[in-house]
């Protein structure tokens, strides 16, 4: 862990993109803690109020402005990213623990289950995944539940595809032959040997893919798709906000310069964990 | 070499048949098209009619087998929306996306080459910074916001293009520069960090060291091995935004087949849904396939060993 910090803090993009991370996090968890405007309760006399610093702390200011009708866009926003970030990051939990499963699987017995993984991955990765991901949304009906499964639906193949080929080469390693030799099953094998040698690339593959999933959760809500009202989310605000683009620019630019910090964050960091892991890299620093 | 085609034929022509496998069995659980095309208050009687008449009352293998017989000729069946064949529908939209989409990728493959080059050859100079620090802000913006601030600078403050439709020249700039920002972006960060690793190789010292000029190095043994993850890449890019401009179609009013399937979903206009994402695959296997023949070219090494 110490090592951890003193490599993270020599890296100036990875120390900037996990502090980011973890404000933005912070403040989605301490969201209702913080003395917000109601993120769902109109002002009907104060609708498009463009954005002011001017009473900053006074009750009723809306430093980042209001939407059409009236709600503070700064407490939308935090409220949003709770949103945002929980759905994206179940997805790529659940995500991550089927490609994983399905890469060992695939990588460690061979044969007939990973010749069908492979040609199912190659299937999937002939639809553009946002279709795949709007018709299957469509199919099931919009709901939190949907967009997680077919978020994750999308994030698998990634996992599968690395932890597999980590696979291939960790089941010539001595420590997994020797332990065939006595005897070990090959579930024990999978799960004591195998598993714990790839969870470093399965999480430096979620980390990257939680940025590509933010993006994805945002295009799905900006098409109607995602998260339904009057739950804020940062899609649906930047959708309905570009209805008064000429009017009020406020609506569509804060939503949208979130979902770029957010995503930032994730990928700077996500660069960083993946030299700090890749030894080839971390020996030549 | 030719064992190594027929094969890559033959995994193509399986993950197409997988494509139309599943968006046969998904849009069947969009819902019943017969009860949408019927106005409200149809009597049974009516519903099944028409249900007999689009096959629905058939068992589902049977319109499973009748399905994938009339797609192989090509014969998605009637748009429910338009009235006419939907291939012949979603074939009319491929222009208009085909386009975009190159434009996009040809602009995005200037921009990043270049600036990707530059970020490599210029390691540690305050440029290298600059580019790829762009490059990560292009990582990091949503096509579909970043289209809508464009929208909002050069169409409504400036006024000095349209804010969307589909025509002219003055049309096609703002869709093809938002998506070539997020091509850029992603070849020149890969092109950077491939062309460092080139340059590390000792044929590269070789060649420095016998006296060639340098941008002899430069384009005959750095930039041509750099190119080879530059070409898949750009594959997938491509048959990315063949299928998935879905939403930057949508922003700018693009008459693609990208926002032509957004609608036939929302209408449940099955034959459409199936034709545009049948048609959408086939491409991308094929832009695939290509990729693959093209790398024997590219690399002997790899077409040493087949």
């Amino acid at each position: 862990m110490t090592h951890f910090l003193k490599d993270l803090s020599r890296s100036r993009a990875g120390l900037f993109g996990f502090v980011l991370l973890v404000v933005i996090v912070a403040l989605a968890l301490l969201a209702p803690l913080l003395d917000l405007p109601d993120p769902t309760r109109g002002d009907l006399r104060a609708r498009l109020a463009g954005p002011t610093w001017q009473g900053l702390f006074s009750p009723g200011a809306h430093p980042l402005g209001t939407d059409e009708v009236g709600r503070d866009i700064l407490s939308r926003l935090i409220h949003g990213s709770r949103m945002t970030l929980m759905v994206a990051s179940t997805a790529v939990v659940l995500g991550g623990i089927v490609g994983t499963v399905l890469g060992i699987l695939a990588g460690y017995k061979g044969g007939f289950i990973d010749r069908l993984l492979m040609r199912l991955v190659d299937i999937q990765l002939a639809i553009p995944l946002m279709l795949l991901a709007l018709l299957v949304v469509a199919a099931l009906g919009p709901s939190i539940r949907n967009v997680v499964l077919v978020l994750a639906l999308t994030s698998w193949i990634r996992y599968a595809r690395i932890i597999r080929a980590q696979v291939l080469s960790l089941r010539e390693r001595e420590f997994v032959q020797s332990a065939r030799a006595i005897g070990a099953s090959t579930a024990r094998i999978m799960f004591l040997h195998i598993l714990p040698n790839v969870l470093t690339p399965a999480l430096v593959v979620g980390t990257l893919e939680l940025a590509r999933v933010i993006i994805m959760d945002a295009a799905l809500s900006f098409l109607g798709l995602g998260v339904q009202p009057p739950t804020p989310s940062w899609g649906r605000m930047l959708a309905d906000g570009r209805v008064y683009l000429s009017s009020a620019w406020w609506t569509v630019t804060f939503p949208g310069l979130a979902i770029v910090l957010t995503v930032l964050s994730v990928n700077l960091f996500g660069d960083w964990l993946r030299d700090y892991f890749d030894p080839k890299t971390r020996s030549a620093k | 070499m030719t064992g190594f085609i027929l094969r890559r034929l033959g995994e193509s022509l399986l993950a197409i048949w997988g494509v139309v496998t599943i968006v046969f069995f998904v849009t069947r659980i969009l819902g019943d098209p017969a009860a949408l095309l019927l106005p409200i208050g149809a009597s049974d009687a009516d519903i099944q009619a028409l249900r007999a008449q689009l096959g629905l009352d058939q068992p589902m293998l049977v319109q499973y087998g009748q399905f994938l017989l009339n797609a192989v000729q090509g014969d998605f069946g009637v748009s429910f929306q338009h009235g006419r064949d939907a291939m012949q529908v979603v074939l009319e939209r491929l222009p208009a996306t085909a386009q975009l989409a190159l434009t996009a990728i040809a602009m995005g493959l200037v921009i990043g080459t270049v600036a990707g080059s530059i970020a490599a050859l210029k390691r540690g100079k305050a440029i290298e910074l600059v580019v790829m620090a762009v490059a990560l802000l292009g990582q990091a913006t949503p096509v579909f916001w970043l289209g809508i601030m464009l929208i909002l600078f050069f169409a409504v403050n400036l006024g000095w293009l349209p804010t969307g439709g589909y025509g002219t020249l003055a049309h096609l700039v703002l869709p093809a520069f938002t998506l070539a920002v997020f091509v850029s972006a992603s070849i020149a960060r890969l092109l950077r960090s491939s062309m460092l690793e080139i340059l590390k190789e000792d044929y590269i010292r070789t060649a420095k060291a016998k006296g060639l000029l340098r941008h002899t190095v430069f384009f005959w043994h750095v930039a041509r091995n750099a190119l080879i993850p530059v070409v898949t890449m750009t594959a997938i890019l491509t048959g990315e935004l063949l299928g998935g401009s879905v939403v930057t179609e949508t922003v700018f009013s693009w008459p693609g087949i990208g926002r032509l399937i957004i609608q036939a979903i929302e209408a449940k206009d099955f034959p459409v849904i199936q034709a545009g994402i049948t048609l959408i695959a086939a491409i991308f296997v094929l832009i695939n396939f290509l990729v693959d023949l093209l790398y024997g070219v590219l690399d002997p090494r790899i077409r040493a060993n087949r």
